[in-house]
């Protein structure tokens, strides 16, 4: 079993060395669709729960170091491959999430004690933590706004590290680096976050309800819980016709030619597909006790916000003042 | 099966191309199940852009030997690979080696014993080959872009035995040795990407250039032609002939020491300079 989580393995797809077959005797045998990993009998009952990674269903327990290899193997060419599938259009999504939520508060006699206290899930390279301190510092003339940055990845974590240790938030001790799992902020108290945001990391999160209930647990009331993330499908048929082929036919090719590696690319876009619609993750956003601004009747309506025709959205949520 | 692979789009044209190219005209949404583990079909659209990719990402950064890899799937079916395998066919030890289909990697090679074997030997030459260069017969790239798991096994057979033909010839595996094989390996199994990657030769210093030219192109086109088909070689069971009978065999002749011609080049260039000065 440890050979499938090896951290050298860059393929995400789990390999079998068994001896070439041609493809009459291939026909001749069960459908070849996947090949089974053997298995002893205590694995396969700690198995038994499982859910999905990508298009496969993986054992609950192996998702999260699945995801963890998939994000060593994309880290350094993170920002590259970020451009070439998203034509660079991800920096204006970005920028639009931190201004829409206008991190910093803007000092005034009134104001006391501790700053701001943002926390960014998933936020590896620091793309969101520096567009944040720089939106508190520069708009908001706020310098007392404190970033924790948390990736369940260390070498993500690492990428992050590196990029902000050149700014000048690291020196002013404003930025936190944690190592965890969302689904277990322990090492983050309970209500003493202002700004949970989580940018396209949530689809990766074995239980989102896990993770929105631990957002719920550390915001303080009046908190605020913003997510970016792809949506799986978008408004319009034919663009969504367009943009599915884009996603399983260009992605993973550029992954291939770009980064050498076409299986990271694929779980990715496999993962975009498997995500709930808007207004499914905006019921879900409710369940875990946030008010959801914005939302109209059944089906949450209005309850998010989508961006390039539905590409990607983003949904906010506010833990209620009691 | 070939329903399920069809384009939904009913174009005459599609429905007139070799079967071959058909079961390559599906759609990304409806992708055909793999036929071996880290099988990828790819359709028409996707091999060209690959082909078209990998050819410039191999030729500005030559370390990316995943593209060149690339580049050989996408470029050899439906026909080159289909040929080099009916090659391999027509041969009794070409047949044994489709049928047993052994694999080269750094565990079914062992070193430490071909190291021991006696000088003059296919094994020993390999060992000292590799230990010169500093390679080791690390796992290759892993064939993914061919639909026919044989024929993807053949490809995976090329690209083994690669460094064989490095060890028997002595060529080094710098990028003027590599051209070399190369060339000889166009001649030797039609291979598209040995023949596009002498686009290579762009990069070379002139000197290096003129050498191509004048001694290792003919060299490797002429051996190549004239040679038994390398493929058709059960290197496992050659590890203890001798490389000169086994050169013999084949019909290659030993290129000039790529090496050794290089030091002099450099000392009598040293020389040269020092003389001005």
């Amino acid at each position: 079993m440890s050979a499938h989580l090896s951290r050298a393995s860059k393929r995400v797809r789990l390999s079998h060395r068994a001896p070439w077959v041609c493809q009459n005797c291939q026909r001749s045998f069960a459908s070849s669709t996947r090949w089974q990993i053997e298995r002893t009998a205590e694995e396969k009952k700690a198995e038994e729960r499982t859910t999905h990674f990508g298009f496969d269903t993986v054992a609950e327990s192996l998702k999260a170091s699945k995801v963890a290899s998939v994000f060593s193997s994309v880290a350094s060419s993170y920002d590259t491959m970020n451009d070439l599938m998203s034509l660079g259009i991800h920096r204006l999504w970005k920028d639009h999430f931190v201004r829409g939520l206008n991190p910093g508060i803007r000092p005034s006699s009134a104001s006391s004690g501790q700053g701001q206290r943002i926390l960014d899930i998933a936020g590896g390279t620091g793309d969101i933590a520096l567009r944040m301190l720089e939106h508190a510092t520069r708009v908001n003339r706020d310098t007392t706004a404190h970033v924790t940055v948390s990736d369940i990845n260390p070498e993500m974590l690492a990428e992050g590290r590196k990029r902000l240790s050149q700014t000048p938030y690291a020196a002013a001790g404003r930025i936190d680096f944690l190592e965890a799992n969302a689904e277990d902020l322990s090492a983050i108290p309970d209500a003493s976050i202002d700004l949970y945001t989580v940018a396209f990391g949530i689809r990766n999160f074995t239980h989102k309800d896990v993770a929105l209930k631990e957002a719920y647990r550390v915001l303080k009331p009046g908190g605020v819980f913003a997510c970016l993330e792809f949506a799986p499908n978008l408004g319009n048929p034919l663009f969504n016709a367009v943009y599915k082929r884009w996603s399983f036919s260009a992605i993973p090719l550029i992954g291939q030619l770009v980064a050498s590696d076409r299986d990271s690319y694929q779980y990715l876009v496999e993962s975009i597909e498997r995500f709930p619609k808007q207004s499914d993750f905006a019921g879900m956003i409710q369940e875990a006790g946030f008010v959801v601004p914005g939302a109209r009747g059944e089906g949450l309506e209005g309850g998010w916000e989508d961006l390039s025709l539905g590409i990607a959205a983003i949904h906010k949520g506010v833990k209620p003042v009691k | 099966m070939s329903s399920s692979l069809l384009s939904p789009l009913p174009l005459r044209s599609l429905l007139r191309l070799s079967p071959s190219l058909r079961a390559q005209t599906f759609s990304v949404l409806s992708r055909p199940p793999p036929n071996y583990p880290g099988h990828v079909p790819l359709n028409l659209i996707e091999r060209g852009a690959l082909a078209v990719g990998s050819a410039l990402g191999s030729i500005t950064n030559p370390y990316r030997h995943d593209l060149v890899a690339a580049l050989a799937e996408a470029t050899s079916s439906p026909y080159f690979i289909a040929r080099l395998r009916r090659a391999m066919l027509a041969s009794p030890t070409g047949r044994r080696i489709l049928r047993d289909k052994p694999r080269i990697t750094s565990r079914s090679m062992s070193l430490e014993k071909l190291r021991l074997l006696p000088e003059g030997t296919v094994g020993r030459g390999y060992a000292a080959w590799l230990d010169r260069e500093g390679v080791t017969p690390d796992t290759r790239d892993p064939v993914r872009y061919i639909d026919d798991p044989e024929e993807a096994y053949v490809m995976q057979r090329y690209r083994e035995t690669h460094d064989f033909i490095h060890a028997i010839t002595g060529l080094p595996v710098i990028i003027e040795g590599e051209l070399a094989i190369k060339a000889f390996e166009f001649a030797n199994t039609a291979l598209p990407m040995t023949g596009l990657s002498l686009a290579a030769i762009v990069r070379l210093k002139k000197a290096e250039r003129e050498r191509f030219w004048k001694v290792y192109g003919p060299w490797a086109m002429r051996n190549g032609l004239k040679s038994g088909e390398c493929m058709c070689v059960y290197w496992e069971e050659e590890l203890e002939t001798d490389a000169g009978v086994l050169r013999e065999r084949l019909g290659i002749e030993m290129p000039p020491d790529l090496r050794k011609t290089r030091k002099r080049e450099r000392e009598e260039k040293r020389r040269a300079k020092e003389g001005v000065e």
